[in-house]
């Protein structure tokens, strides 16, 4: 795509309060290397739509804010080159499965309330040591691999608008609050699993997942939901039977008795601020 | 309410005892030439549908354990996953129940019918 000059944006546009439905709107703008789907919605609002609406943030795909449907694809606007989607006439739909408040702007109020009541923290009887620290927790090597991957979600909302599931049944959960759910069960610092599966055992539980695995496909940052789905179906079809092995949330280190500074080590510069 | 963490973990149950039953079915009954089963095909020189054979298996008490519990486990697994796939269209919740209490019935009436059957086939089968 050297040779491209123009990029054509075809955008699904909806202002509730003016339109009674969704329309598409067409802008051309001048196509440069490196040009980011999300920048090209910037030279649009800037020179051609100034009523053009979408949601955004950190540019550099860690906020989660930007996700929106791109050529039929869940992605993040900020992340995806354009000269990645090997053509220059782009189709931007809000993401899928959710409502819309206006233009590229999905009401994500849904997905976060039940990832709210999912319990997505840790979950232990020493609540007074998260609040206050004093130590740190044990956590091995191998521990940490159990749900690490789980804990790069950024909440973009991609997966849930990937899930064919989420398309048909309103009562399911959806891909990111369930492998928040597996995130924490997971963690070995974690005492939460019995409050986690008292909220997921119903009908928005793991169950309804057949996994056609579209919500790993356009994960932006890797993560594997489909997988937490079923590692959390296992985990909770093993407890039923009591064949679950229970875990003991992992306990704080405790502080050496005489600290002794090993010899050699700098001291660390003071603070400047 | 049943949750669905229950049915789940019975639906995956179900599964478990249709593969090994039905495991056990095609040795008994299409590889035989290659894993002779003596206790299921106890007559040697027949075929395991020939009459003789057939006898002998049905006057085992085994035989109808067997028939019966396969026959709950496919019921189980078969009219569970086809509410899940009812369900799969996002019916009016009223609908979805009656097809969940349809299943039930059907379900609960063909499991009758079929232990009868095979137990009924056992007792006539001891009186040859």
């Amino acid at each position: 795509m050297s040779e491209m000059t123009k990029v054509t944006y075809r955008i699904r546009r909806y202002d509730p309060n003016r339109d009674a439905a969704p329309h598409y709107e067409t802008y051309t703008i001048d196509y440069t290397p490196g040009l980011t789907v999300l920048e090209g919605l910037w030279r649009i609002k800037e020179t051609l739509a100034p009523d053009l609406v979408w949601r955004a943030s950190c540019r550099m795909g860690v906020c989660g804010s930007c996700g929106m449907l791109i050529n039929g694809m869940a992605r993040l606007a900020c992340n995806t080159q354009i000269s990645d989607l090997g053509t220059d006439q782009l189709v931007l739909a809000p993401l899928p499965n959710f409502d819309i408040i206006r233009d590229l702007v999905p009401d994500l109020m849904p997905m976060i309330r039940t990832h709210q009541e999912l319990h997505p923290y840790l979950v232990r009887e020493d609540g007074g040591e998260q609040e206050g620290p004093t130590g740190e927790y044990y956590q091995s090597v191998h521990d940490l691999e159990q749900y690490l991957q789980f804990s790069y979600c950024i909440k973009c909302a991609c997966c849930m608008a990937a899930c064919p599931t989420m398309a048909t049944d309103p009562t399911y959960a959806g891909p990111m609050p369930l492998a928040q759910v597996q995130r924490y069960n997971a963690d070995s610092r974690d005492g939460g699993f019995g409050v986690r599966e008292e909220a997921v055992a119903g009908e928005r539980g793991p169950w309804r997942c057949h996994y056609a695995g579209e919500c790993s496909r356009v994960c932006p940052k890797g993560v594997d939901p489909a997988k937490a789905i079923q590692l959390l179906k296992r985990q909770m079809v093993l407890d039923y039977f009591g064949l679950r092995r229970a875990k003991c949330p992992s306990k704080l280190v405790e502080k050496p008795a005489n600290p002794k500074r090993r010899e050699g080590i700098p001291e660390a510069p003071k603070p400047t601020v | 309410m049943i949750r669905d963490q229950k049915l789940w973990a019975w639906h995956i149950v179900a599964g478990l005892i249709i593969l090994v039953l039905l495991g056990l079915h095609m040795v008994t009954m299409h590889l035989e030439g290659l894993v002779p089963l003596r206790v299921l095909n106890p007559v040697v020189g027949k075929a395991p549908i020939d009459w003789e054979n057939v006898v002998a298996r049905g006057k085992a008490v085994t035989m109808p354990v067997i028939y019966v519990l396969l026959l709950g486990a496919a019921l189980f697994h078969g009219l569970y996953g086809f509410t899940n796939i009812v369900r799969e269209a996002n019916p009016p919740r009223w609908l979805a129940r009656t097809v969940t209490a349809l299943a039930v019935v059907v379900g609960l009436g063909l499991f009758a019918l079929g232990s009868w059957a095979a137990v009924a086939a056992h007792l006539l089968a001891r009186k040859l």
